[in-house]
Protein backbone atom coordinates (compact mmCIF):
# COMPACT_ATOMS: atom_id res chain seq x y z
CA UNK A 1 0.00 0.00 0.00
CA UNK A 2 1.41 3.41 -0.70
CA UNK A 3 0.32 6.26 1.29
CA UNK A 4 1.43 9.66 2.25
CA UNK A 5 4.47 9.94 4.71
CA UNK A 6 2.38 12.83 6.48
CA UNK A 7 -1.33 12.54 6.64
CA UNK A 8 -3.20 15.73 4.86
CA UNK A 9 -0.45 17.79 3.68
CA UNK A 10 -0.63 16.95 -0.20
CA UNK A 11 -3.27 15.06 -2.61
CA UNK A 12 -1.67 12.42 -4.67
CA UNK A 13 -3.90 12.35 -7.75
CA UNK A 14 -3.12 12.82 -11.31
CA UNK A 15 -2.10 16.30 -10.57
CA UNK A 16 -0.84 16.27 -7.20
CA UNK A 17 -1.07 19.67 -4.92
CA UNK A 18 -0.09 20.83 -1.45
CA UNK A 19 -3.07 21.55 0.95
CA UNK A 20 -3.01 24.65 2.73
CA UNK A 21 -5.78 26.47 4.31
CA UNK A 22 -7.65 29.52 4.51
CA UNK A 23 -8.73 31.23 7.02
CA UNK A 24 -12.37 31.80 6.78
CA UNK A 25 -12.58 34.97 9.08
CA UNK A 26 -9.58 36.24 6.84
CA UNK A 27 -8.50 34.81 4.03
CA UNK A 28 -4.61 34.18 5.36
CA UNK A 29 -3.28 31.11 3.18
CA UNK A 30 -0.72 28.79 5.36
CA UNK A 31 1.40 25.40 4.85
CA UNK A 32 1.39 23.22 6.60
CA UNK A 33 -2.77 23.75 6.60
CA UNK A 34 -3.25 25.53 10.18
CA UNK A 35 -5.57 23.44 12.03
CA UNK A 36 -5.82 25.86 15.34
CA UNK A 37 -5.21 29.79 15.52
CA UNK A 38 -4.77 31.98 12.40
CA UNK A 39 -1.08 33.09 12.48
CA UNK A 40 -2.21 36.94 11.20
CA UNK A 41 -2.36 39.08 14.08
CA UNK A 42 -5.00 41.05 13.61
CA UNK A 43 -7.05 38.32 12.89
CA UNK A 44 -8.39 35.45 15.39
CA UNK A 45 -10.24 33.27 13.54
CA UNK A 46 -9.92 29.41 14.41
CA UNK A 47 -11.79 27.65 11.53
CA UNK A 48 -10.16 26.71 8.22
CA UNK A 49 -10.72 25.74 5.03
CA UNK A 50 -8.49 23.29 3.01
CA UNK A 51 -7.38 24.53 -0.58
CA UNK A 52 -5.20 22.93 -3.12
CA UNK A 53 -2.45 25.46 -3.37
CA UNK A 54 -0.69 26.07 -6.82
CA UNK A 55 1.53 23.14 -8.07
CA UNK A 56 3.84 25.35 -10.27
CA UNK A 57 6.35 27.89 -8.44
CA UNK A 58 9.82 29.23 -8.91
CA UNK A 59 12.96 28.66 -7.22
CA UNK A 60 13.49 30.79 -4.08
CA UNK A 61 16.86 29.08 -3.61
CA UNK A 62 17.66 25.41 -3.32
CA UNK A 63 20.63 23.06 -2.20
CA UNK A 64 21.98 19.16 -1.56
CA UNK A 65 22.58 17.09 1.02
CA UNK A 66 25.54 15.71 0.04
CA UNK A 67 26.34 14.00 3.58
CA UNK A 68 23.50 11.58 4.75
CA UNK A 69 21.09 13.41 7.43
CA UNK A 70 21.05 12.05 10.75
CA UNK A 71 17.93 10.31 12.26
CA UNK A 72 14.99 10.80 11.76
CA UNK A 73 15.76 10.65 8.03
CA UNK A 74 15.10 7.74 6.60
CA UNK A 75 17.95 6.45 3.76
CA UNK A 76 16.30 5.18 0.30
CA UNK A 77 19.59 3.58 -0.28
CA UNK A 78 22.68 2.18 0.99
CA UNK A 79 25.09 3.45 -0.10
CA UNK A 80 23.67 6.96 0.45
CA UNK A 81 22.82 8.98 -2.44
CA UNK A 82 23.02 12.91 -1.81
CA UNK A 83 19.25 14.51 -2.92
CA UNK A 84 18.94 17.88 -3.35
CA UNK A 85 16.77 20.44 -1.46
CA UNK A 86 14.19 23.62 -3.34
CA UNK A 87 12.49 25.93 -1.56
CA UNK A 88 9.93 27.56 -3.75
CA UNK A 89 7.99 30.44 -4.06
CA UNK A 90 4.01 29.75 -4.82
CA UNK A 91 1.87 32.22 -6.16
CA UNK A 92 0.12 32.51 -3.36
CA UNK A 93 2.76 34.18 -1.59
CA UNK A 94 4.43 31.73 0.33
CA UNK A 95 7.81 29.48 0.28
CA UNK A 96 7.64 25.95 0.32
CA UNK A 97 10.34 23.56 0.61
CA UNK A 98 10.83 20.05 -0.74
CA UNK A 99 13.44 17.83 -2.29
CA UNK A 100 14.34 17.77 -5.88
CA UNK A 101 12.80 15.16 -7.75
CA UNK A 102 14.98 12.26 -8.00
CA UNK A 103 17.51 12.57 -10.84
CA UNK A 104 17.95 15.93 -10.68
CA UNK A 105 20.96 18.11 -8.72
CA UNK A 106 21.71 21.80 -7.70
CA UNK A 107 22.47 22.08 -11.77
CA UNK A 108 19.38 21.51 -12.53
CA UNK A 109 17.45 24.69 -11.23
CA UNK A 110 18.78 29.07 -10.61
CA UNK A 111 16.96 31.15 -8.59
CA UNK A 112 13.78 32.23 -10.22
CA UNK A 113 13.56 28.67 -12.70
CA UNK A 114 10.51 27.35 -12.88
CA UNK A 115 9.40 24.06 -10.74
CA UNK A 116 5.89 21.67 -10.45
CA UNK A 117 4.90 19.72 -7.86
CA UNK A 118 5.19 15.47 -8.03
CA UNK A 119 4.71 12.54 -5.59
CA UNK A 120 7.65 9.97 -5.07
CA UNK A 121 8.28 7.19 -2.78
CA UNK A 122 10.71 7.82 0.16
CA UNK A 123 10.86 5.05 2.23
CA UNK A 124 8.92 1.62 3.32
CA UNK A 125 7.56 1.08 6.72
CA UNK A 126 5.01 -0.89 8.54
CA UNK A 127 2.54 0.46 6.50
CA UNK A 128 4.21 0.04 3.22
CA UNK A 129 5.50 2.49 0.67
CA UNK A 130 5.61 6.29 1.76
CA UNK A 131 5.12 9.02 -0.48
CA UNK A 132 6.39 13.20 -0.37
CA UNK A 133 6.19 15.89 -2.40
CA UNK A 134 9.01 16.95 -4.33
CA UNK A 135 9.51 19.64 -6.74
CA UNK A 136 10.26 18.83 -10.22
CA UNK A 137 12.43 21.68 -12.41
CA UNK A 138 10.02 22.70 -15.55
CA UNK A 139 11.62 22.99 -19.16
CA UNK A 140 10.81 26.50 -20.15
CA UNK A 141 11.68 27.48 -23.13
CA UNK A 142 11.62 31.49 -22.98
CA UNK A 143 13.86 33.58 -20.31
CA UNK A 144 11.28 33.59 -17.45
CA UNK A 145 12.36 30.74 -15.87
CA UNK A 146 16.29 31.72 -15.59
CA UNK A 147 15.69 34.91 -14.40
CA UNK B 1 15.91 58.52 32.25
CA UNK B 2 18.95 57.24 31.38
CA UNK B 3 18.46 53.36 30.57
CA UNK B 4 22.47 52.42 30.52
CA UNK B 5 23.60 49.77 32.64
CA UNK B 6 27.18 49.48 33.52
CA UNK B 7 29.18 46.24 32.19
CA UNK B 8 31.63 45.94 35.76
CA UNK B 9 33.37 42.48 34.46
CA UNK B 10 33.03 39.84 31.35
CA UNK B 11 34.98 36.33 31.43
CA UNK B 12 34.96 33.35 29.28
CA UNK B 13 35.87 29.90 29.79
CA UNK B 14 37.93 28.79 26.43
CA UNK B 15 35.74 27.39 23.36
CA UNK B 16 36.71 23.66 22.92
CA UNK B 17 35.86 19.89 23.40
CA UNK B 18 37.08 19.73 26.46
CA UNK B 19 34.79 17.13 27.73
CA UNK B 20 33.44 18.07 31.30
CA UNK B 21 30.38 19.69 32.58
CA UNK B 22 28.73 22.61 31.40
CA UNK B 23 28.80 23.78 34.91
CA UNK B 24 32.32 23.90 35.15
CA UNK B 25 32.38 26.08 32.21
CA UNK B 26 30.02 28.58 33.33
CA UNK B 27 31.34 28.97 37.34
CA UNK B 28 35.17 28.91 35.87
CA UNK B 29 33.92 32.36 33.29
CA UNK B 30 32.09 33.78 36.31
CA UNK B 31 34.62 33.53 38.46
CA UNK B 32 37.02 35.67 35.70
CA UNK B 33 33.92 37.63 35.48
CA UNK B 34 33.63 38.79 38.56
CA UNK B 35 37.35 39.28 39.47
CA UNK B 36 37.43 41.21 36.27
CA UNK B 37 34.66 43.94 38.02
CA UNK B 38 36.45 43.56 41.52
CA UNK B 39 32.83 42.51 42.70
CA UNK B 40 32.91 39.89 45.41
CA UNK B 41 30.33 36.46 44.59
CA UNK B 42 28.99 37.44 48.10
CA UNK B 43 27.45 41.02 46.63
CA UNK B 44 26.18 39.63 43.73
CA UNK B 45 22.35 39.72 44.03
CA UNK B 46 20.65 38.28 40.70
CA UNK B 47 22.21 35.06 39.18
CA UNK B 48 20.70 34.85 35.62
CA UNK B 49 21.29 31.51 33.47
CA UNK B 50 21.12 31.09 30.12
CA UNK B 51 19.72 27.54 29.05
CA UNK B 52 19.26 25.64 25.88
CA UNK B 53 17.04 22.69 25.30
CA UNK B 54 18.61 20.92 22.73
CA UNK B 55 19.34 16.62 23.62
CA UNK B 56 15.95 16.89 25.66
CA UNK B 57 18.17 18.03 28.57
CA UNK B 58 16.26 21.61 29.20
CA UNK B 59 16.02 21.50 33.27
CA UNK B 60 19.85 20.63 33.72
CA UNK B 61 21.21 24.33 32.64
CA UNK B 62 19.66 27.04 35.01
CA UNK B 63 20.28 30.09 37.11
CA UNK B 64 20.52 28.05 39.99
CA UNK B 65 22.58 25.44 38.96
CA UNK B 66 25.44 28.25 38.72
CA UNK B 67 24.15 29.77 41.84
CA UNK B 68 24.63 26.38 43.61
CA UNK B 69 27.61 25.66 42.09
CA UNK B 70 29.32 29.10 43.55
CA UNK B 71 27.94 28.33 46.87
CA UNK B 72 24.09 29.72 47.17
CA UNK B 73 25.01 33.82 48.54
CA UNK B 74 20.85 33.88 48.61
CA UNK B 75 20.63 36.13 45.32
CA UNK B 76 17.45 35.66 43.45
CA UNK B 77 17.72 33.69 40.24
CA UNK B 78 16.25 33.92 37.04
CA UNK B 79 16.77 31.55 33.69
CA UNK B 80 16.22 32.23 30.45
CA UNK B 81 16.06 30.14 27.06
CA UNK B 82 16.26 32.00 23.96
CA UNK B 83 17.72 29.26 21.67
CA UNK B 84 21.07 31.01 19.99
CA UNK B 85 19.90 34.32 21.80
CA UNK B 86 19.77 32.66 25.19
CA UNK B 87 22.48 34.89 26.28
CA UNK B 88 21.41 37.99 25.24
CA UNK B 89 17.95 37.48 27.25
CA UNK B 90 19.52 36.77 29.84
CA UNK B 91 21.20 40.00 29.81
CA UNK B 92 17.71 42.21 29.29
CA UNK B 93 16.66 40.14 32.32
CA UNK B 94 19.39 41.38 34.18
CA UNK B 95 19.16 44.97 32.88
CA UNK B 96 15.32 45.25 33.44
CA UNK B 97 15.69 44.51 37.32
CA UNK B 98 18.87 46.86 37.65
CA UNK B 99 16.91 49.33 35.62
CA UNK B 100 13.40 48.89 38.06
CA UNK B 101 15.80 49.61 40.68
CA UNK B 102 15.04 46.53 42.35
CA UNK B 103 18.95 45.29 42.29
CA UNK B 104 22.87 46.75 41.50
CA UNK B 105 24.91 44.08 40.53
CA UNK B 106 23.76 41.08 38.47
CA UNK B 107 25.46 37.91 37.13
CA UNK B 108 24.84 36.90 33.95
CA UNK B 109 25.98 33.42 32.96
CA UNK B 110 25.30 30.61 29.77
CA UNK B 111 27.43 27.38 29.52
CA UNK B 112 27.31 24.32 27.57
CA UNK B 113 28.58 20.91 26.67
CA UNK B 114 27.79 20.10 22.90
CA UNK B 115 27.75 16.94 20.55
CA UNK B 116 29.74 15.90 17.95
CA UNK B 117 28.18 16.38 14.14
CA UNK B 118 25.15 17.79 12.76
CA UNK B 119 22.44 18.74 15.88
CA UNK B 120 19.96 16.15 15.47
CA UNK B 121 16.08 16.70 16.50
CA UNK B 122 14.93 15.27 20.17
CA UNK B 123 14.55 11.72 20.16
CA UNK B 124 10.71 9.82 19.77
CA UNK B 125 8.42 10.22 17.14
CA UNK B 126 7.40 13.61 17.28
CA UNK B 127 4.67 14.20 14.08
CA UNK B 128 4.04 17.45 15.25
CA UNK B 129 7.00 19.14 15.65
CA UNK B 130 8.47 20.44 12.99
CA UNK B 131 12.23 20.19 13.89
CA UNK B 132 11.81 16.12 13.79
CA UNK B 133 9.35 16.05 10.98
CA UNK B 134 12.34 18.57 8.57
CA UNK B 135 14.69 16.25 8.96
CA UNK B 136 11.95 12.90 8.60
CA UNK B 137 10.40 14.12 5.49
CA UNK B 138 13.12 15.82 3.84
CA UNK B 139 16.30 15.27 5.41
CA UNK B 140 17.02 19.13 5.70
CA UNK B 141 19.89 19.79 8.28
CA UNK B 142 21.22 22.96 9.64
CA UNK B 143 24.06 23.21 6.96
CA UNK B 144 21.06 23.02 4.26
CA UNK B 145 19.43 26.20 5.32
CA UNK B 146 22.85 28.26 5.17
CA UNK B 147 22.83 26.93 1.96
CA UNK B 148 19.62 28.15 1.07
CA UNK B 149 21.05 31.96 2.14
CA UNK B 150 24.18 31.54 0.13
CA UNK B 151 23.17 30.19 -2.92
CA UNK B 152 20.64 33.45 -2.85
CA UNK B 153 23.71 35.71 -2.40
CA UNK B 154 25.68 33.98 -5.63
CA UNK B 155 22.65 34.03 -7.87
CA UNK B 156 21.20 37.57 -6.84
CA UNK B 157 24.39 39.21 -6.10
CA UNK B 158 26.78 37.76 -7.49
CA UNK B 159 28.50 36.16 -4.51
CA UNK B 160 31.18 33.53 -4.99
CA UNK B 161 32.42 30.49 -3.27
CA UNK B 162 35.89 31.98 -2.96
CA UNK B 163 34.29 35.15 -1.02
CA UNK B 164 32.78 32.74 0.98
CA UNK B 165 36.51 31.23 1.60
CA UNK B 166 37.58 34.90 1.81
CA UNK B 167 35.25 35.52 5.04
CA UNK B 168 37.06 32.47 6.85
CA UNK B 169 40.41 33.22 6.14
CA UNK B 170 40.00 36.36 7.59
CA UNK B 171 38.45 35.33 10.56
CA UNK B 172 40.45 32.49 11.20
CA UNK B 173 43.31 35.61 11.04
CA UNK B 174 41.44 37.89 13.20
CA UNK B 175 41.30 34.90 15.84
CA UNK B 176 44.88 33.42 15.90
CA UNK B 177 45.77 35.26 19.14
CA UNK B 178 42.34 35.27 21.03
CA UNK B 179 42.88 33.16 24.25
CA UNK B 180 39.70 31.75 23.95
CA UNK B 181 39.18 31.04 20.57
CA UNK B 182 39.42 26.70 19.43
CA UNK B 183 40.51 27.07 16.37
CA UNK B 184 44.12 29.10 16.24
CA UNK B 185 45.16 28.70 12.95
CA UNK B 186 45.64 30.62 9.59
CA UNK B 187 43.29 28.80 7.14
CA UNK B 188 43.99 30.04 3.61
CA UNK B 189 40.54 30.13 0.51
CA UNK B 190 42.62 27.01 -0.78
CA UNK B 191 41.73 24.94 2.55
CA UNK B 192 38.09 25.99 2.51
CA UNK B 193 37.48 24.90 -0.99
CA UNK B 194 39.76 21.85 -0.69
CA UNK B 195 37.39 21.01 2.00
CA UNK B 196 34.43 18.30 1.56
CA UNK B 197 30.93 20.24 -0.10
CA UNK B 198 28.48 19.72 3.00
CA UNK B 199 25.21 21.18 1.16
CA UNK B 200 25.99 23.01 -2.12
CA UNK B 201 27.85 25.55 -2.24
CA UNK B 202 29.38 25.72 1.30
CA UNK B 203 31.94 24.00 2.29
CA UNK B 204 32.97 22.17 5.53
CA UNK B 205 35.25 25.02 6.64
CA UNK B 206 32.72 27.52 5.47
CA UNK B 207 30.32 26.06 8.01
CA UNK B 208 30.99 26.63 12.19
CA UNK B 209 31.48 23.64 14.53
CA UNK B 210 29.91 23.24 17.97
CA UNK B 211 31.91 24.04 21.24
CA UNK B 212 32.25 23.61 24.82
CA UNK B 213 32.20 27.23 26.07
CA UNK B 214 31.48 29.04 28.89
CA UNK B 215 30.68 33.18 29.09
CA UNK B 216 29.69 35.46 31.77
CA UNK B 217 29.12 38.98 32.33
CA UNK B 218 28.67 41.42 35.28
CA UNK B 219 26.12 43.84 35.15
CA UNK B 220 25.58 46.60 37.76
CA UNK B 221 23.62 49.98 37.45
CA UNK B 222 25.17 52.92 36.57
CA UNK B 223 25.18 54.73 39.93
CA UNK B 224 26.93 51.46 41.22
CA UNK B 225 29.54 51.64 38.99
CA UNK B 226 30.24 55.07 39.97
CA UNK B 227 30.48 54.53 43.35
CA UNK B 228 33.00 51.99 43.23
CA UNK B 229 35.12 53.51 40.76
CA UNK B 230 34.49 50.92 38.37
CA UNK B 231 36.35 51.25 34.82
CA UNK B 232 39.74 51.68 33.41
CA UNK B 233 41.97 54.50 34.94
CA UNK B 234 38.95 56.65 35.73
CA UNK B 235 37.04 56.15 32.40
CA UNK B 236 33.60 55.42 32.57
CA UNK B 237 32.69 51.81 32.28
CA UNK B 238 31.43 50.00 28.90
CA UNK B 239 27.78 50.38 29.11
CA UNK B 240 24.82 48.27 27.48
CA UNK B 241 22.98 51.07 25.26
CA UNK B 242 20.42 48.58 23.89
CA UNK B 243 19.11 44.91 23.82
CA UNK B 244 16.67 43.92 21.27
CA UNK B 245 15.12 40.82 21.87
CA UNK B 246 12.22 41.40 19.36
CA UNK B 247 10.19 38.62 17.17
CA UNK B 248 9.22 38.56 13.87
CA UNK B 249 6.53 40.36 12.58
CA UNK B 250 4.12 38.69 10.24
CA UNK B 251 4.14 37.75 7.74
CA UNK B 252 7.59 35.92 8.67
CA UNK B 253 8.69 35.80 4.43
CA UNK B 254 12.13 34.12 4.85
CA UNK B 255 12.68 30.48 5.33
CA UNK B 256 13.52 30.09 9.00
CA UNK B 257 15.35 27.22 10.82
CA UNK B 258 13.32 24.60 11.07
CA UNK B 259 10.44 25.36 8.98
CA UNK B 260 9.72 24.08 6.27
CA UNK B 261 7.42 26.70 4.58
CA UNK B 262 7.11 30.88 5.22
CA UNK B 263 4.19 32.87 6.09
CA UNK B 264 1.51 33.66 3.64
CA UNK B 265 1.72 37.76 2.08
CA UNK B 266 -1.64 36.80 0.30
CA UNK B 267 -3.05 38.98 3.30
CA UNK B 268 -0.77 41.31 4.84
CA UNK B 269 1.73 42.04 2.21
CA UNK B 270 5.21 42.25 2.64
CA UNK B 271 6.85 43.65 6.33
CA UNK B 272 8.79 46.50 5.35
CA UNK B 273 12.17 44.85 7.09
CA UNK B 274 12.87 40.78 7.29
CA UNK B 275 13.33 39.55 11.01
CA UNK B 276 17.27 40.08 10.91
CA UNK B 277 16.51 43.69 9.63
CA UNK B 278 14.56 44.54 12.14
CA UNK B 279 16.51 43.14 15.26
CA UNK B 280 18.80 45.94 14.36
CA UNK B 281 16.52 48.24 13.51
CA UNK B 282 15.05 47.50 17.34
CA UNK B 283 18.50 48.07 18.77
CA UNK B 284 19.36 51.03 16.77
CA UNK B 285 16.48 53.10 18.23
CA UNK B 286 16.76 52.03 21.96
CA UNK B 287 19.85 53.25 21.65
CA UNK B 288 19.48 56.25 19.70
CA UNK B 289 22.04 55.34 17.19
CA UNK B 290 22.83 54.59 14.05
CA UNK B 291 24.43 52.29 11.25
CA UNK B 292 26.92 54.77 10.52
CA UNK B 293 27.91 55.49 14.67
CA UNK B 294 29.43 51.74 14.79
CA UNK B 295 33.11 50.57 15.09
CA UNK B 296 33.20 47.00 15.49
CA UNK B 297 30.51 44.17 15.03
CA UNK B 298 30.29 41.01 15.64
CA UNK B 299 27.92 38.54 14.16
CA UNK B 300 26.70 35.14 13.93
CA UNK B 301 28.50 33.46 11.38
CA UNK B 302 27.07 30.06 11.59
CA UNK B 303 28.26 30.05 7.91
CA UNK B 304 30.97 32.18 6.53
CA UNK B 305 27.82 33.22 3.89
CA UNK B 306 25.96 34.25 6.45
CA UNK B 307 28.28 36.74 7.81
CA UNK B 308 27.29 38.75 4.88
CA UNK B 309 23.99 38.84 4.89
CA UNK B 310 24.42 39.93 8.69
CA UNK B 311 26.42 43.21 7.64
CA UNK B 312 23.63 44.37 5.59
CA UNK B 313 21.01 43.18 7.84
CA UNK B 314 22.52 45.25 10.12
CA UNK B 315 23.16 48.68 7.76
CA UNK B 316 26.85 48.42 7.59
CA UNK B 317 25.92 48.72 3.79
CA UNK B 318 23.35 48.26 1.32
CA UNK B 319 21.65 45.02 0.31
CA UNK B 320 23.92 42.79 -2.11
CA UNK B 321 26.73 44.82 -1.47
CA UNK B 322 28.96 43.02 1.80
CA UNK B 323 30.89 41.45 -1.15
CA UNK B 324 32.40 44.22 -1.87
CA UNK B 325 33.35 45.61 1.83
CA UNK B 326 34.95 42.19 2.24
CA UNK B 327 36.94 41.82 -1.03
CA UNK B 328 37.77 45.73 0.09
CA UNK B 329 39.66 44.75 3.58
CA UNK B 330 36.88 47.24 5.10
CA UNK B 331 35.29 44.18 7.39
CA UNK B 332 38.90 43.12 8.49
CA UNK B 333 40.26 44.28 11.73
CA UNK B 334 41.77 48.01 10.25
CA UNK B 335 39.31 48.45 7.60
CA UNK B 336 36.69 51.25 7.84
CA UNK B 337 33.93 48.15 9.40
CA UNK B 338 36.18 45.66 11.46
CA UNK B 339 32.92 42.42 11.80
CA UNK B 340 34.14 39.51 13.85
CA UNK B 341 37.37 40.52 15.22
CA UNK B 342 37.34 37.63 17.93
CA UNK B 343 37.31 35.47 14.93
CA UNK B 344 33.69 34.41 15.28
CA UNK B 345 32.06 31.41 15.02
CA UNK B 346 34.78 30.25 12.75
CA UNK B 347 37.57 30.31 15.13
CA UNK B 348 34.68 29.39 18.32
CA UNK B 349 32.38 27.13 17.46
CA UNK B 350 28.81 27.24 18.82
CA UNK B 351 28.60 27.01 22.08
CA UNK B 352 24.84 27.84 22.40
CA UNK B 353 23.66 29.64 25.51
CA UNK B 354 27.01 31.40 25.83
CA UNK B 355 27.51 32.59 22.49
CA UNK B 356 25.02 36.12 22.29
CA UNK B 357 27.65 36.53 25.74
CA UNK B 358 30.63 35.72 24.33
CA UNK B 359 29.98 38.24 21.71
CA UNK B 360 29.06 41.04 24.33
CA UNK B 361 32.34 40.40 26.44
CA UNK B 362 34.49 40.70 23.12
CA UNK B 363 33.07 43.81 22.39
CA UNK B 364 33.79 45.05 26.06
CA UNK B 365 37.13 43.91 25.61
CA UNK B 366 37.44 45.88 22.15
CA UNK B 367 35.79 49.36 23.75
CA UNK B 368 38.19 48.99 26.64
CA UNK B 369 41.20 48.94 24.49
CA UNK B 370 41.87 45.23 25.95
CA UNK B 371 41.75 43.07 22.79
CA UNK B 372 45.45 42.15 22.64
CA UNK B 373 46.12 40.95 19.06
CA UNK B 374 42.70 41.74 17.57
CA UNK B 375 42.25 45.65 18.49
CA UNK B 376 40.01 47.51 16.57
CA UNK B 377 41.86 51.23 17.58
CA UNK B 378 40.12 53.22 19.14
CA UNK B 379 36.33 51.70 18.69
CA UNK B 380 33.96 53.39 20.82
CA UNK B 381 30.58 51.37 19.96
CA UNK B 382 30.11 47.76 19.01
CA UNK B 383 26.81 45.98 17.95
CA UNK B 384 26.17 42.51 17.94
CA UNK B 385 23.50 40.20 16.26
CA UNK B 386 22.48 36.81 16.16
CA UNK B 387 19.61 34.38 15.37
CA UNK B 388 18.37 30.87 15.82
CA UNK B 389 15.27 28.79 16.36
CA UNK B 390 11.52 29.70 16.77
CA UNK B 391 11.38 32.76 16.36
CA UNK B 392 14.43 33.94 18.84
CA UNK B 393 17.24 36.79 17.87
CA UNK B 394 19.09 39.30 19.51
CA UNK B 395 21.16 42.55 18.94
CA UNK B 396 23.07 44.60 21.46
CA UNK B 397 24.69 47.76 21.51
CA UNK B 398 27.46 48.69 23.46
CA UNK B 399 29.42 51.52 23.99
CA UNK B 400 31.55 53.58 26.05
Amino acid sequence: MTTPAIEGWFSTGAEPALLGSSCTECGNIAFPPERDFCKNPVCSGETFEIRELSRRGTVWSYTDAQYQPPPPYVATSDPYVPFALAAVELPEGLVVLGQLATGFGVGDVKVGSAVELVVEAIYTDEVGERTMWKWRPVETTDEEGRA
Amino acid sequence: MSTDVAIAGVGMHPWGKWGHSFVKYGVAAARTALADAGIPWADVELVVGGETVRNGYGGYVAGSTFAQALGWNGARVATSYAACATGAQALDTARSRILAGQCDVALVVGADTTPKGFLAPNAGERWDDPDWLRFRLMGMTNPGYFALYARRRMDLFGATQEDFAQVKVKNARHGLSNPNARYRKEVSAQDVLNSAIVSDPLHLLDICATSDGGAAVVLTSMDYARKHGLGQGGADPVRVRAISTVTPTFPQTVLDMPLFSTESTNVAGTPERTFKESLADAAYEEAGLAPEDVDVAEVYDLSTALELDWIEDLGLCKRGEAEQLLRAGDTTIGGRIPVNPSGGLACFGEAVPAQALAQVCELTWQLRGQAEGRQVDGARVGITANQGLFGHGSSVIVSR
